[in-house]
């Protein structure tokens, strides 16, 4: 009786998993994740003189901002979109294909990731230059020679090839997670191959999608590198601006405020997943 | 047929798509030519050379310093939260969780600048120090993510067995519980360790002058040009990593052979 | 007995190399209850999944109504399916989950209306319309499931272990359920088990298989009293199965002491195999039994008690509801009526077939 009272009072925690545990995380977390963004704000929401403005965030109407929000918006809506259309058949075909798991993350996901990403992603220049390999491999096909290095389609590339691992991650654990008796209940139930997967598969992916656009989107809206390693430094986005808001020009104050503006795409894109994916099903891993 | 032959080809493209610019790289490597824009022979001059160059071998040492001493402490400070938050009640896990999902669902450069201003209003000077609390911040969400499932499954009665048997909590941590998470734990090292490679943005805002990793080293010299060194050393680390992953899948499979 | 429904001829699949079945042959009625029963790897679920479509034979024939339709994909057979783990489409209400094949059908409004409400009160489950498959019970979930099936107005309606997710309570409730809805619905039901008691209570016909051969098809009364070989004895409820000698008709040496039995046509000094159910045994007082033993073991169960008798050096499995306690020496006596003959395997092949794992 007395070992039972002393067990359960060891299980509940109270000796183990207490606070002693978890306060470690909560004082880092508080003090690098949440005081940093606060500091966002507060910069973002000030002027040099410390006194309370919009300015810094008003800033982004103004025509030279806009247009790298624009273009930004643009760019990464698209790439999100390529990489949707090339990662779905890509996780299905790999979910039905009982391949392990573990060794497919590896290969398409973590191994790359051993290779620097800004030599990786500077390897496309010599891949689409002029004289670079893929024209070379075009000209033999006697087909006519891609030249868009240096243009917003390189940029568009260099997204979608950062961020395609990002799509179909969670797509695929999403779509393996399907128990297949539910496809063949449709199939069973007359449905044929277009209308199970319109009806059945499409809509039970949905947290994998949404996670997966979330994961593309959110780095793609926000990238300042590919677009100066890939955009010959003609096409700012709104990471460049920021970028040298802070490295170069020293305005902090407007590099947050303009933070601010991204960080509200960035909040209304956590909501959107947050309302379709409840109990985190489309997670990354 | 023809189908299961599409499929095949569908993902031998993706594959290309993702590894051409590896291979390229590779390739670069062994370019006796200074420029990448002209191929000048082959030539393994990079690969001696590399180890003549300081400053490259510095920002190696410095990058994987950092990377294994902030997955370290990601992993030790992640794992505790795990056993902190698996014993939470719903709200206030649902809000840990979602304080430890910004620094993943956030955009890197919000989170450097957030580091970066952090770091000059508390006054902490800029080098190895702010890199470090900035890298092992963003890794411990990936441990986190990591450990969790396997927290979930763990039986809690097995830990309450051992202290019923007279363990102490300590002992029957890690006699009983810390096996069962240690598959986990190990991936979220072996996670936070990459994600730390590779990172370049973070780091950018929170380095100071004088301090290069590899990443912040590469942007540096883009407009230069890249050294060739650069392609040498990026290859070695590559393929190194890619016969470990290759040793470590062949020799369970030896074993069950052998069975 | 009705016309012949279904028939599968010399079925034969195998996966990576493993044989799951071997050349089965089975006919199904119109309005039957047919159960395959039998353990797992046995072939059962692999014989449903092909008549279901969902797996195609390397070899053999399905023949539906007289028509071929061995190379037809599942949505075009005019039967359906329960799934295990009732398969509901957890991004629709009932509603939607019912009328879905109706809608693939694009079945006019009011008639899908019509058959939802039908369906959920041939169900027990009115005014379920609104509801998600998630805040249902197991049990509810695979009504809907049940629902879902037969609103298509098949002919046959496959089972697959549907009553395997459930507790105890809640499956012996089903069972009667499923027997009421095939009566009521006249239709055939192909139902897959490895649950004997399932088999027993709700089928009109029991397929017992094993390592992909049938190794009895009979009614349950038969499955049970007159079991064909040892696997379908051991199966089907306890038994003991005893080595023996058939000495002549009508006489049988078992374990070295001459029992009367009604089976004849073994010839003479025949091996054979003799089942004798626990209930069948007989307990008596030592000198008024056939053969002595003393009760090793004793256990209350229940309706009845459970011992285990030793006897010419053989444990008896002996159900009685009288009680002798331990080390009491007690005489059985077997009814002849009781003693089931069975032949002993011909080969080591038939063999591995019938006793299994």
């Amino acid at each position: 009786m007395e070992n039972n009272i002393l067990s359960e009072k060891l299980g509940s925690g109270k000796f183990f998993s207490g606070k002693m545990l978890s306060s470690p995380y909560i004082v880092w977390a508080a003090i690098f994740i949440i005081v940093p963004l606060g500091m966002v704000f507060y910069y973002g929401l000030t002027d040099k003189t410390g006194a309370f403005t919009l300015e810094n965030i008003a800033a982004i109407m103004s025509a030279e901002h806009a247009k790298a929000l624009w273009i930004s918006l643009g760019l990464s809506l698209i790439s999100t979109a390529i990489c949707f259309f090339l990662a779905y058949p890509l996780a299905m075909i790999l979910a039905n294909m009982n391949v392990s798991q573990h060794s497919f993350i590896v290969l398409i996901f973590i191994l790359p990731m051993w290779m620097n990403f800004l030599l990786r992603t500077l390897a496309w220049q010599t891949l689409l230059e002029k004289t670079g390999v893929i024209n070379n491999i075009l000209s033999f096909l006697h087909l006519p020679a891609l030249n868009i290095i240096n243009t917003p389609y390189a940029i568009v590339l260099g997204m979608v090839y950062n961020f395609l691992p990002f799509m179909v991650l969670p797509i695929y654990n999403s779509l393996v997670k399907i128990d297949p008796n539910v496809v063949n209940a449709a199939k069973d139930l007359g449905a044929n191959g277009m209308q199970t997967f319109f009806k059945i598969t499409l809509p039970l992916s949905i947290p994998g999608i949404i996670s997966g656009v979330t994961m593309v989107f959110i780095p793609a809206l926000t990238t300042f590198v590919i677009s100066k390693l890939l955009g010959g430094s003609k096409i700012l986005l709104i990471g460049n601006v920021i970028e040298e808001e802070f490295t170069q020009a020293g305005n902090w104050h407007l590099g947050s405020g303009l933070s601010i503006v991204l960080m509200i795409f960035i909040i209304v894109n956590m909501v959107v997943s947050a309302i379709f994916d409840k109990d985190g099903e489309g997670s990354f891993l | 047929m023809i189908r299961t032959v599409s499929k095949k080809i569908y993902i031998i493209l993706i594959f290309i798509f993702l590894y051409a610019p590896i291979a390229t790289l590779m390739i670069l490597s062994f370019n006796a030519s200074r420029t990448r824009a002209k191929w000048g022979g082959v030539t393994l001059r990079w690969y001696s050379s590399l180890f003549d160059n300081r400053e490259i071998i510095q920002a190696l040492w410095n990058t994987l310093f950092i990377a294994f001493v902030s997955s370290f402490i990601a992993v030790v400070i992640g794992t505790v939260a795990c056993i902190a938050i698996n014993h939470m009640g719903k709200r206030k896990r649902a809000v840990i969780m979602g304080i430890t999902n910004i620094p993943m669902l956030n955009a890197d450069i919000v989170t450097g600048i957030s580091l970066m201003l952090l770091f000059i209003s508390l006054g902490i000077k800029f080098g190895m120090g702010t890199i470090l609390l900035a890298h092992i911040t963003f890794n411990i969400p990936y441990v986190i993510l990591c450990v969790m499932p396997r927290m979930k499954q763990l039986n809690p009665s097995t830990y309450e067995a051992a202290l019923d048997l007279g363990a102490s909590p300590i002992y029957a941590f890690f006699k009983v519980v810390f096996p069962d998470i240690l598959p986990g734990v190990l991936s979220g090292f072996l996670m936070a360790f990459t994600m730390s490679l590779d990172d370049f943005i973070i780091t950018h805002f929170t380095k100071g002058a004088g301090v290069d990793t590899l990443s912040t080293k590469i942007y540096t010299e883009v407009k230069k040009g890249i050294k060739p060194e650069m392609y040498a050393l990026s290859t070695i680390i590559f393929v190194t990593v890619l016969l470990l992953l290759l040793l470590i899948n062949k020799a369970p499979k030896e074993k069950n052979l052998a069975q | 007995m009705n016309k012949e429904l279904i028939n599968l001829v010399d079925v034969s699949k195998s996966f990576d190399g493993e044989m799951v079945l071997d050349e089965l042959n089975l006919n199904i009625h119109e309005n039957e209850f047919l159960t395959l029963l039998g353990p797992s790897g046995c072939g059962k679920t692999t014989t449903l999944r092909i008549l279901g479509g969902f797996v195609s034979p390397d070899k053999g024939r399905v023949v539906f109504d007289g028509k071929d339709i061995t190379s037809l994909p599942p949505n075009k057979r005019q039967l359906n399916t329960v799934f295990q783990k009732y398969a509901l489409f957890s991004h629709m209400n009932i509603a939607e989950n019912i009328a879905f094949g109706l809608k693939i059908k694009n079945k006019p409004k009011s008639y899908i209306d019509d058959k939802i409400k039908y369906a959920l009160k041939l169900v027990n489950l009115e005014g379920f319309e609104k509801r998600m498959p998630d805040s249902l019970s197991g049990g509810q979930q695979q009504r809907i499931a049940i629902a879902r099936a037969i609103v298509n107005e098949p002919k046959v309606l496959l089972l697959d272990e549907p009553l395997g997710a459930l507790d105890l309570k809640l499956r012996q409730d089903m069972q009667y359920e499923l027997i009421r809805l095939k009566n009521e619905l006249g239709i055939t039901f192909i139902y897959v088990t490895h649950d004997q008691e399932e088999a027993l209570t709700m089928s009109d016909t029991i397929v017992v298989m094993n390592q992909g051969y049938i190794q009895q098809i009979g009614t349950p009364e038969t499955i049970y009293n007159e079991p064909e070989n040892a696997f379908v004895a051991d199966f089907i409820g306890d038994s003991n199965i005893i080595d023996a000698v058939m000495l002549e008709d009508k006489l049988v040496s078992i374990l070295g002491t001459k029992f009367q039995c009604v089976d004849t046509g073994f010839g003479r000094n025949k091996p054979v195999d003799v089942v004798i159910r626990p209930e069948d045994v007989e307990l008596v007082p030592p000198n008024m039994g056939t053969i002595q033993g003393v009760v090793t073991h004793l256990i209350f169960k229940g309706v009845h008690y459970e011992m285990e008798v030793t006897a010419n050096g053989f444990e008896w499995l002996v159900h009685s509801t009288g009680m002798f306690p331990v080390g009491t020496e007690v005489g059985i006596n077997v009814d002849p009526f009781n003693i089931q003959i069975m032949n002993k395997p011909a080969s080591e092949d038939e063999e591995a077939a019938a006793i299994g794992e």
